[in-house]
């Protein structure tokens, strides 16, 4: 395989890690309000997320760093691109991640009310961000013979993007849901678990209609297999939510997003971002990509150190596996 | 304004900004990780105390330092697009590798040591922290590689078909003379920032809230007033190797530094000059004969190379354009560097003079805790200098030689937009600070908690509350 190929493939493991990780995160983030009805509940939610977030996030770092070393035109076009909305991502990254450490400093209702909205808005932006920007690299978008968007931020705000967007939204919503019932007992777990059945049934439409339009542009077989994973997966997870059965929701959901996340970037492959303009004007993985050497010298250093960030993550997860409850929580916040 | 200089202000606040929180992680994660071990060697309960005290402020620091940091990376795309088409195949791989070999290696690690007090074992916990330590200067290391690329470009060719820079050595590229002496300089500048931070606090509580924990704060304060005067002598020991290698390397930054219009042999190096720095005679000017001639080659009798006699040079080997930085930033900042630090220095000699011999110092003054309160600001301060000057040296280049800082800018996003971002930035950064203050200034008047050594460490039962809770 091409080193270029290789490097597409680590670009895609990259984000789908992040997907499947930060996007339970957000969808805890987004539940606030819904599945807690006092402080000590949103304190509960907040730790099941606390020692974990932060870990998660740093997948998306290390894929756009990924994309930058690999795929320098990629990323210049790319983050050149959509420059306001990743703004507002990062906007909302900083008020989030501010957010979980400064919420607890204070005893103070006013105070907490504050943050927790910005955990709010920090999670609803980039869940419903993230979709609009694939939607948009997937689709194509207006590149010119120097490989510059020339197009507007209107332009991104078209209907398949923004379709993508609302299907991570739910996406994350239900994943967040399945991983809270997973990981508390009590009153928690009971409004999760319902949430995870609404929410749901909800983004189970709006992805089965997102995947079906998707392959039909790209028509490519391995695109509907992988769709039709998605949706499988996803549907054994709401049975399983429905049957009780948290561990195995988690897993369906986490399926189901690598699986939709899997089946945008062979959508996308051999192009890393398609021109509408004109084909020719597209960037792919050869005309985008760094030389064989700085590939080939990240090459050993992935298949060296991401086992081996696999492998504490995992540890993490596993220190970190308690059921927490309401009464878990001490009365007193110390830090 | 133009995009481009919206960018330079925006690139200039951001990092400046990003770079307070740094040198406190980095030191601070030291320290804390230091008064833990002290813990589960001796098990005096001081030293958990102060652990979880300090760990604290490292905390409500550390979560600012990361947020800023995303937007340093996004920045370079956003902002940089033709700089990073130019450079992405050298300058990408360190960041890619920053982030997988540090980033989660800081936040997993510190996850594990916020809220794993009653999962781990004491040992285990605190291995935890040194981890998470390890990972900040191996994250320094990194990205001051892919800085000094552009301070100094080795080890890649130039491809005139892609017109970019390509990878020629990435051992040439990670063993960068530059940044072999500016990871110590900078690692050392961010241990003066962390000691005098602890020391400062320390000093505050024994003047001003005596007797409370007075032993514990004495020890903490020897702690951060030697690592201050430590990582003091490091840095001047590093900065003067530092300035040979620029001397060498950018040539044109040390003139800048001096506002040596003229080549002189040998060079004075002036401590103050009032003037305009513009190659006319200076109003005054305090002298201090063959100074900058040691500083610039080591030999106190080197000729040292003037700004118009590099820029003659410049304009024959890159054509016609202007090689100047912008003379009285280099020239302030490298002295406002230079002396905040040797400031910070004096106060650390006297916390530890004050505190001698058991010597907790006189509680009724109010100017000791003033100067006390300067220890973690002046290093702070020479950081900042130290970068600005750095940067700013190094214009019009953006990588010295190759490109210039005009030819990076992203060609695509207009004024307007730059603008929209720079406002948001610099108001979310301002509302951003005033809270970590406060925070900072709450968690330090709340003083050490109470511990319970037994509930604290160690591996409890799953029914029991958790031993920490957001």
């Amino acid at each position: 395989m091409e080193l270029t190929t290789v490097w597409f493939c680590v670009v895609a493991f990259l984000f789908i890690g992040y997907f499947v990780l930060e996007g339970f995160d957000f969808g805890v983030g987004m539940l606030l309000p819904v599945v807690a009805k006092n402080d000590r509940e949103r304190r509960a939610m907040i730790n099941t997320i606390g020692p974990l977030w932060d870990g998660n996030e740093v997948w998306l770092i290390v894929a756009g760093a990924s994309i930058f070393a690999a795929f320098p035109e990629w990323y210049a076009t790319l983050f050149s691109g959509f420059y306001l909305p990743l703004l507002l991502i990062l906007v909302a990254l900083i008020v989030r991640g501010v957010a979980f450490e400064y919420r607890h400093q204070r005893d103070d209702a006013s105070w907490k009310k504050r943050w927790d909205a910005a955990i709010i808005f920090g999670s609803f932006v980039p869940a419903l961000l993230w979709g609009v920007a694939f939607g948009n690299i997937v689709r194509g978008v207006e590149i010119d013979a120097d490989k510059n968007y020339v197009g507007t931020v209107f332009d991104l705000l078209n209907p398949y993007a923004l379709l993508a967007g609302l299907v991570t939204l739910t996406l994350f919503l239900t994943h967040g849901a399945n991983f809270l019932a997973l990981k508390t007992r009590g009153i928690i777990h009971e409004r999760a678990r319902t949430v995870s059945l609404q929410v749901g049934l909800v983004a189970a439409v709006l992805a089965v209609v997102f995947l079906v339009w998707t392959s039909l542009d790209h028509g490519e077989a391995w695109v509907w297999v992988l769709s039709g994973l998605a949706a499988l997966t996803f549907v054994g997870g709401l049975l399983a939510a429905w049957a009780r059965r948290d561990g195995w929701a988690f897993v369906g959901t986490m399926a189901a997003i690598g699986f939709a996340v899997t089946a945008l970037f062979v959508a996308l492959f051999p192009d890393v971002m398609p021109s509408t303009l004109d084909p020719a004007y597209s960037l792919t993985t050869e005309n985008a990509a760094s030389t064989d050497k700085t590939l080939g010298i990240m090459s050993w250093v992935a298949l060296i150190f991401v086992p081996i960030v696999i492998g504490y993550q995992a540890w993490s997860y596993w220190v970190f596996r308690k059921r927490i409850s309401v009464e878990s929580i001490p009365d007193t916040v110390h830090a | 304004m133009e995009a481009l200089e919206i960018a330079r202000w925006q690139f200039g606040i951001t990092t400046v900004y990003h770079f307070f929180f740094v040198p406190i992680t980095i030191g601070l994660s030291f320290l804390v990780a230091g008064l833990e071990l002290a813990w589960v060697r001796t098990r005096n309960e001081k030293w958990l105390r102060l652990t979880k005290f300090f760990g604290k402020v490292f905390l409500i620091n550390f979560a600012m330092g990361i947020v800023t940091g995303i937007v340093q990376e996004f920045q370079f795309g956003m902002n940089w697009s033709d700089y990073s088409r130019f450079v992405g195949d050298i300058f990408g791989a360190p960041l890619a590798i920053e982030g997988l070999l540090a980033f989660f290696l800081e936040s997993t690690f510190l996850g594990l040591w916020i809220f794993g007090w009653d999962r781990l074992s004491a040992g285990v916990h605190n291995a935890c922290m040194w981890i998470a330590a390890f990972g900040t200067a191996l994250s320094a290391y990194f990205i001051l590689a892919a800085n000094s690329f552009m301070q100094n470009p080795v080890g890649y060719t130039y491809n005139a078909d892609r017109g970019r820079a390509e990878l020629e050595s990435f051992t040439d590229v990670l063993t960068n003379k530059v940044v072999l002496i500016t990871l110590p300089h900078t690692l050392f500048g961010a241990f003066m920032v962390a000691g005098g931070l602890v020391a400062a606090i320390s000093m505050w509580w024994l003047i001003r809230r005596r007797p409370v924990d007075a032993d514990a704060f004495r020890s903490s304060l020897r702690l951060g007033a030697v690592t201050l005067l430590v990582a003091g002598v490091g840095t001047i020991v590093t900065g003067d190797i530092q300035g040979k290698v620029m001397t060498e390397v950018q040539p044109m930054k040390m003139a800048a530094a001096e506002a040596l219009y003229e080549t002189e042999q040998p060079a004075p190096f002036s401590i103050l000059t009032i003037g305009s720095l513009d190659g006319h005679e200076p109003f005054y000017q305090l002298e201090v004969p063959h100074l900058l001639s040691y500083l610039a080659t080591g030999d106190w009798n080197a000729e040292v190379q003037g700004i118009d006699n590099l820029q003659a040079e410049y304009e024959e080997e890159f054509g016609p354009g202007n090689y100047k930085p912008y003379i009285p930033v280099t020239y302030w900042t490298f002295r406002a560097m230079i002396t905040s630090g040797a400031l910070a220095m004096m106060i650390g000699l006297w916390m530890l003079w004050s505190t001698r011999g058991g010597r907790v110092p006189r509680g009724d003054r109010r100017w000791p805790v003033w100067l006390a309160v300067a220890a973690p600001l002046l290093p702070l301060a020479a950081n900042s200098f130290g970068w600005i000057f750095t940067e700013m040296g190094r214009q019009p280049w953006l990588v010295f030689g190759l490109m210039r800082t005009e030819d990076g800018v992203s060609p695509n996003v207009g004024a307007g937009t730059v603008l929209t971002s720079l406002i948001v930035f610099t108001l979310l950064y301002g509302a951003l600070a005033v809270v970590e203050v406060k925070l900072l200034l709450t968690a330090i008047r709340k003083g050490l908690p109470e511990v319970d050594p037994d509930n604290e460490t160690g591996k409890q039962p799953d029914d029991r509350p958790m031993a920490f809770a957001y």
